[in-house]
């Protein structure tokens, strides 16, 4: 091998190898790692870069801190997860190094190690090992309750979790895009590429998914195979161009198909710019895809095992095809002196493909009796040492591996070979995860010792490895045949995927006490699962839960079949009567970002803002939200806060008059020679005795009794209604009335339509507001005798057409002009200009609040709870004692809501008139009796009044308009108040100045 | 995420365009207000919430604003027909209704104690 | 004050003063339309398309223009009529003049329109729709009632590379910013 740089200034790295690999050394770029400088190629993973100068400590374990290298080459990796940053936002924690490519400036750190990668403290863990078992946590901090909260849990916390979550908000931008095709296909290997040819030639839309940057899948690493004559690689990447040209075709590489859900719905994560240099502002940083897929196409691969053996986690303990990839992809060696361990043949390739590039090769140790006598014959004639029937049963090195320890099996003589890396394999796993998220069935092929796809949940089908093909002609026939349509493809290969070994190989045995990773993410060990069988769980969903077995970010990519069998051996039972824990979304993990995508910032949610919005703005309205809606809350003059703000508009309204946006209600526009007998039946009210030209308060209950909303009603015209709704109620109340009339009463000729939007609604209130829209209104006498209150009529308002009411939520001469939406901040505007100079002022949502508080009307939703019957209200003369049928009628006479002492909604005075009660404050008779106290009802609504130089405020309390007069307490943290029943009107009980 | 086909539009969309609306063929008493205690637990409280085989209403509520009926496998998720509101219970070709698991608390809580 | 009355109300639009262009999509507010909210029976509809002398269309997911106005099959009940010429069209005359039994509401200032233009203004209404948009699915006329984002759109589309998004007031921010994100994503 080569081992000296590149050029004169460019140290690629010691390990990389000239000549070797598919990167183009003239282009490089600069990372830090730990703080250390080092150069890479373009198409370098972090992996592959830090191995090519020789780093292969890059990690501590989760549990006992053992130091951890670089374990495989792809999205499965357990042990490479690292810090990589751009800047400080531009940070993410947690990232696989082998999937990251490197970027120019990238600075890249280790993580769960303090003070250093190379020292770090808490490997005191490995030490206190034998304490730590599967289940320490559940069995050692149990008790007492209160040491979870003060003691535990921060220390746990703090000693547990990999990477730190950056502080700084993402400034990156993500994307979403839904998309539609004839055929996904997840996975551009040999048999992905082919199906993709062979679906493409039917004209079908075809989406090509791989998470690697190029197409090619095995074809990276596994040089034997050649398609239609050619390397396999090269095949892959002309026919990839190929595809790419045709219309029909999309190929997404950087792309991980994650989850398959129900009717052929697929996301997919697009990594769009974390591998390059210098992202455009406007790039997205990745880019999620919601598919709908009517046939999907899983070309998923597999998914190599290590060997589970003593102390098999060292740095330098790589996966044979993670080496050969390093070396046939990436151009660089992980070892100078490199031992195999393994049960499969495949393992001889990445030794052969070593050998060649000139690595020695200590020693194939070989724990099978007889391997292939193709790969037995070529290692022969590469001189190398092959040990059938041996196992490593140790390995040594503390941040990197030293030797290895080889014996033959049921033979206690050992060899100690020294090497500096050691590759392993116990053979493939078909990744079997997507067919297994689809609900596909699958079943355990005692032969072959995997699980297969067997009964598929949709229309879905899965070709080559992750199928269990393995011959290359029948895989190219399969992916064929998947593809629908036709293909002249023709492969050659020598690679198997079948064989190998599942469970704890020699010297792993139930026997010893010796450290043999099955889980290198979560350091879960084979001892760890013996434990767990011992400890009575049997189930393989047990014994996951109990030692975390699979349970890491990888989801027990290498580990779940290992632990399986492993616990199958202790269970005495065969696997697949153990079962297979669920494989579930995501595939491999998603970023938040990605997942979130466009919904952020003025994304996150819509705000509803009024026609006259950004006038309130400007007069200095504080907003809140009322749903999606931001209303108008106050309107504090200079030096003013919410409360004295409130005091002055509540007095003003009363004294002069106010102006409120009540656009935000909702409309119903009910139309129909019907509509009256319809609002009969949704209504609590008798509809058909209004006549056109006046309005009504109604109520709307349930079928079950409860107050479900309420609103004013507007007859327009024998057959035209005008509905109002509260804010919040608009949507459900139409969805309600829609299903009654579409379902129950479709008989009815009536018509529903949303015109909430239609109308910009301003409401002038108080003594003044028939002078201040006088001038403004035009074919109409709204003078008090021929437009009294609770009139409606359709006039001209500034010329424009307009429906006004004469109603009132503050107890006051009222009016609610309705002006079509584009119109309404110029009538907002000319009203407002002439109530300012008479004295009036704007008012918001929360002096609407205590003026209706003031009059004892409620607020469906505050005084009202959804299991409060218009009687408890104190609104039973709402309901029509004569109508036969109305949504309601019978839930109402259930005997539960005709008893006595009821909670009934009534008025509260506190002994000292300067208390506010709280909202939500609870209510008790005797104030001294013993915990827990009788509870008699609760405080809905409280509010200091202005107008009645008091606080007021209203409650449900049971049997409450039995207590008037009667005193209760409202036990606060500090003290305890004493409050007076009473009923709910606290202003103008009379109730004349309304008809002013 | 859910592919629905919506019988008035007549095709499938999207389970974002659509919602939920509880058991079909639930239909409201004709002379609601005579009906007894029990007869109005019936009606509006009780559901059978059966595991396979069932039928529920859905809205368009997103689309055409129109409610209509489908049959479900709560099992696989399947949708096995939808048609219009207003038509009776359809048998779904091949599927039988009479198997019925009623998991009742008796039969699964009462046997752990 | 008689000449406070006088002065006839000015008009502000949602979206007054927006417009967003990104490479392969414009985003543009439309000019103000009358819209109606039609609804009637199957009986009916002969009589309405003569009194609208537009043909309302009774497949489901297709529109009907004549002149300057459009007609969309919402539901099959259901319509949203658009007239696009200037001033108020008289819509809601012509429903009455049919002297058939039908809903008409005057929802001109409920709703709002975007255009969205361009090579890619599929793919910046797919940042939130969930409608497969190929021409094979949705052609030029096609149109419905669906969803983008968080808020719900009518989507009209009059040319291979043209789209009328019909929102309500209140969302037509929302929607306005979510096409544009959509349109800087478009060119993929």
């Amino acid at each position: 091998m080569s081992g000296s740089s590149h050029g004169s200034t460019k140290n690629l790295g010691a390990f990389r190898i000239k000549g070797v690999g598919r990167l183009t050394p003239a282009r490089t770029s600069r990372f830090s790692f730990d703080g250390k400088s080092y150069t890479a190629i373009e198409g370098d993973t972090v992996a592959s870069a830090l191995l090519a100068h020789g780093v292969h400590l890059v990690g501590r374990s989760f549990k006992y801190h053992r130091p951890r290298g670089v374990l495989s080459a792809g999205p499965e990796e357990p042990n490479a997860l690292l810090d990589v940053a751009r800047d400080s936002a531009r940070r993410q924690p947690n990232v696989r190094a082998t999937v990251q490519e490197v970027f120019d400036g990238a600075k890249i750190a280790s993580q769960n190690r303090w003070p250093s990668l190379a020292f770090d403290v808490g490997s005191v863990n490995n030490l206190l090992s034998p304490f730590f078992p599967a289940g320490f946590y559940y069995k050692t901090f149990k008790w007492p309750q209160e040491a979870w909260e003060k003691v535990y849990e921060p220390i746990i916390r703090r000693a547990a979790g990999l990477g730190v979550a950056p502080k700084e908000e993402d400034p990156d931008r993500y994307a979403n895009r839904f998309a539609h095709c004839d055929v996904l296909i997840a996975g551009a290997g040999l048999a992905g590429l082919t199906a993709a040819l062979s679906a493409a030639a039917t004209g079908a839309e075809v989406i090509l998914v791989d998470e690697q940057p190029e197409v090619g899948g095995a074809l990276h690493f596994d040089t034997s195979t050649t398609v239609d004559g050619k390397n396999g690689f090269e095949w892959a990447q002309e026919t990839a161009a190929k595809l790419a040209a045709m219309p029909n075709v999309r190929i997404l590489t950087r792309t991980t198909v994650f989850g398959y859900y129900n009717h052929g719905f697929l996301g997919l994560a697009e990594r769009v710019s974390d591998h390059l240099n210098r992202p455009g502002r406007e790039t997205p940083r990745e880019r999620l895809w919601q598919v709908r897929a009517k046939r999907v196409v899983l070309a998923a691969g597999a998914i190599e095992r290590h060997m589970v053996f003593p102390n098999n986690d060292r740095p330098g303990i790589l996966l044979a095809s993670a080496a050969r990839t390093f070396l046939n992809h990436y151009g660089v060696a992980v070892g100078r002196n490199v031992g195999v361990y393994t049960a499969h043949d495949s393992a001889y390739e990445a030794a052969f493909d070593l050998k060649r590039a000139g690595v020695s090769i200590a020693a194939i140790v070989d724990c099978r009796e007889r391997p292939g006598e193709a790969v037995l014959a070529e290692a022969r004639a590469l001189g190398i040492n092959v040990l059938t029937g041996h196992s490593v049963t140790d390995t040594s090195g503390r941040l990197r591996i030293k030797s290895m320890t080889v014996a033959r099996n049921g033979n206690m003589d050992i060899r100690k070979m020294p090497i500096d890396a050691l590759i392993v394999s116990a053979g493939w796993t078909p990744s079997v995860h997507l067919f297994s998220q689809s609900r596909g069935k699958l079943r355990w092929d005692e032969a072959s010792q995997r699980f297969l796809p067997d009964i598929y949940a949709q229309d879905c089908v899965s070709v080559g490895a992750c199928n269990g093909t393995d011959e290359a002609s029948s895989l190219v026939h399969e992916a064929i045949a998947a593809g629908g349509g036709a293909a002249s493809v023709s492969a050659e290969s020598r690679f198997g995927w079948s064989g190998g070994m599942i469970g704890a190989a020699e010297g792993a045995g139930p026997d010893t006490r010796v450290k043999a990773f099955v889980d290198f993410q979560h350091d879960v060990t084979a001892k760890d699962i013996r434990l767990a069988v011992r400890e009575g769980m049997h189930s393989i969903e047990h014994i996951k839960r109990f030692t975390t077995n699979g349970m890491a970010s990888d989801q027990g990519k290498l580990s779940n079949m290992h632990g399986l069998a492993i616990a199958a051996e202790m269970l005495d039972r065969p696997i697949p009567q153990v079962g297979l824990t669920t494989f579930r979304a995501p595939y491999t993990p998603v970023t938040y970002g990605t997942l979130v995508a466009h919904s952020r910032g003025e994304l996150f949610d819509p705000a509803r803002k009024t026609p006259m919005h950004d006038l309130e703005a400007a007069e200095g309205a504080e907003f809140e939200d009322v749903g999606n809606w931001k209303r108008a809350w106050y309107f504090p003059k200079r030096g003013e806060n919410l409360s004295s703000a409130v005091n002055r508009e509540c007095r003003t309204v009363r004294d002069v008059a106010g102006v409120f946006d009540a656009s935000t209600l909702g409309k119903i526009e009910v139309v129909g020679p019907d509509a009256a007998q319809f609002l009969n039946l949704l209504y609590t009210n008798a509809w058909d005795t209004l006549k056109p030209g006046k309005c009504r308060y109604g109520i709307m209950t349930r079928e079950d009794g409860f107050v479900y909303d309420d609103g004013v009603v507007g007859r327009l015209a024998e057959d035209r209604f005008h509905v109002t709704t509260t804010t919040g109620g608009a949507p459900r109340v139409l969805h309600h009335m829609e299903d009654y009339l579409q379902t129950e009463f479709p008989h009815l000729k009536v018509w529903l339509t949303s015109t909430t939007e239609q109308w910009a609604v301003i409401a002038v209130q108080g003594p003044k507001a028939r002078e201040i829209i006088q001038p403004f209104v035009d074919g109409l006498d709204i003078s008090r005798e021929a437009f009294p209150h609770m009139s409606v009529a359709e006039c001209t308002v500034m010329g424009v057409p307009a429906r006004l009411f004469r109603m009132s939520f503050t107890g006051e001469l009222g009016f609610e002009v309705n002006v079509p939406a584009d119109y309404g901040s110029a009538v907002w505007m000319a009203i407002w200009e002439r109530a300012k100079g008479m004295g009036a002022c704007l008012y918001g949502t929360e002096t609407m609040h205590v003026l209706r508080a003031e009059k004892g009307y409620i607020i469906v939703g505050q005084d009202t709870d959804g299991t409060v019957t218009p009687e408890d209200a104190g609104l039973g003369w709402a309901v029509s004692k004569k109508k036969t049928d109305f949504v309601g009628i019978r839930g109402l006479k259930r005997p539960d809501l005709v008893r006595d002492g009821r909670k009934q909604l009534v008025g509260l005075l506190t002994n000292r008139p300067s208390d506010v009660l709280e909202e939500g404050a609870q209510i008790v008779g005797d104030p001294n009796q013993p915990k827990p106290m009788t509870m008699l009802g609760h405080v809905t609504s409280a509010y200091w009044s202005e107008n009645c130089g008091r606080s007021i405020a209203m409650a449900l309390v049971a049997g409450g308009r039995s207590r008037i007069g009667q005193t209760l307490y409202v036990p606060m943290k500090d003290r305890t108040i004493a409050v007076e029943v009473t009923d709910t009107g606290f202003f103008d009980k009379e109730g004349g100045r309304i008809h002013g | 995420m859910l592919l629905i086909h919506c019988p008035y539009c007549e095709e499938d969309r999207s389970e974002l365009e659509f919602r939920w609306a509880g058991e079909a063929h639930i239909a409201r008493p004709d002379a609601i207000a005579d009906i007894t205690d029990e007869e109005f637990a019936e009606y509006f409280f009780l559901r059978n919430n059966e595991k396979g085989l069932t039928y529920e209403r859905w809205r368009h509520i997103h689309g055409c604003g129109r409610f209509f009926n489908a049959a479900r496998d709560t099992v696989s998720d399947r949708f096995l027909m939808t048609y219009k509101a207003g038509l009776p219970k359809q048998p779904v070709p091949g599927v039988s209704a009479t198997e019925k698991t009623v998991e009742t608390y008796e039969q699964t809580e009462g046997d752990a104690r | 004050m008689a000449e406070v009355s006088s002065s006839k109300a000015a008009r502000t639009l949602a979206l007054s003063g927006i417009r967003g262009r990104a490479a392969s999509v414009s985003i543009i507010p439309a000019a103000p339309a009358e819209r109606v909210s039609l609804r009637a029976r199957p009986e009916d509809v002969t009589a309405l398309s003569s009194a609208l002398e537009l043909e309302l269309p009774t497949k489901p997911k297709t529109s009907a223009t004549n002149n300057m106005r459009t007609a969309l099959w919402l539901g099959p009940d259901e319509w949203l009529v658009i007239g696009d010429g200037e001033g108020e069209s008289g819509l809601m005359a012509a429903c009455a003049a049919s002297g058939v039994l039908c809903s008409a509401v005057d929802v001109s200032h409920r709703n709002t329109a975007i255009w969205v233009e361009g090579a890619g203004a599929a793919a910046a209404i797919n940042a939130g729709c969930p409608l497969d948009l190929s021409l094979k699915a949705f052609p030029v006329g096609a149109c419905t009632r669906t969803i983008f984002g968080k808020v719900e759109i009518v989507l009209l589309r009059t040319g291979e590379e043209s789209f009328r998004v019909e929102v309500w007031r209140s969302f037509s921010d929302y929607a306005y910013a979510l096409l544009a994100e959509g349109a800087l994503d478009a060119t993929f």
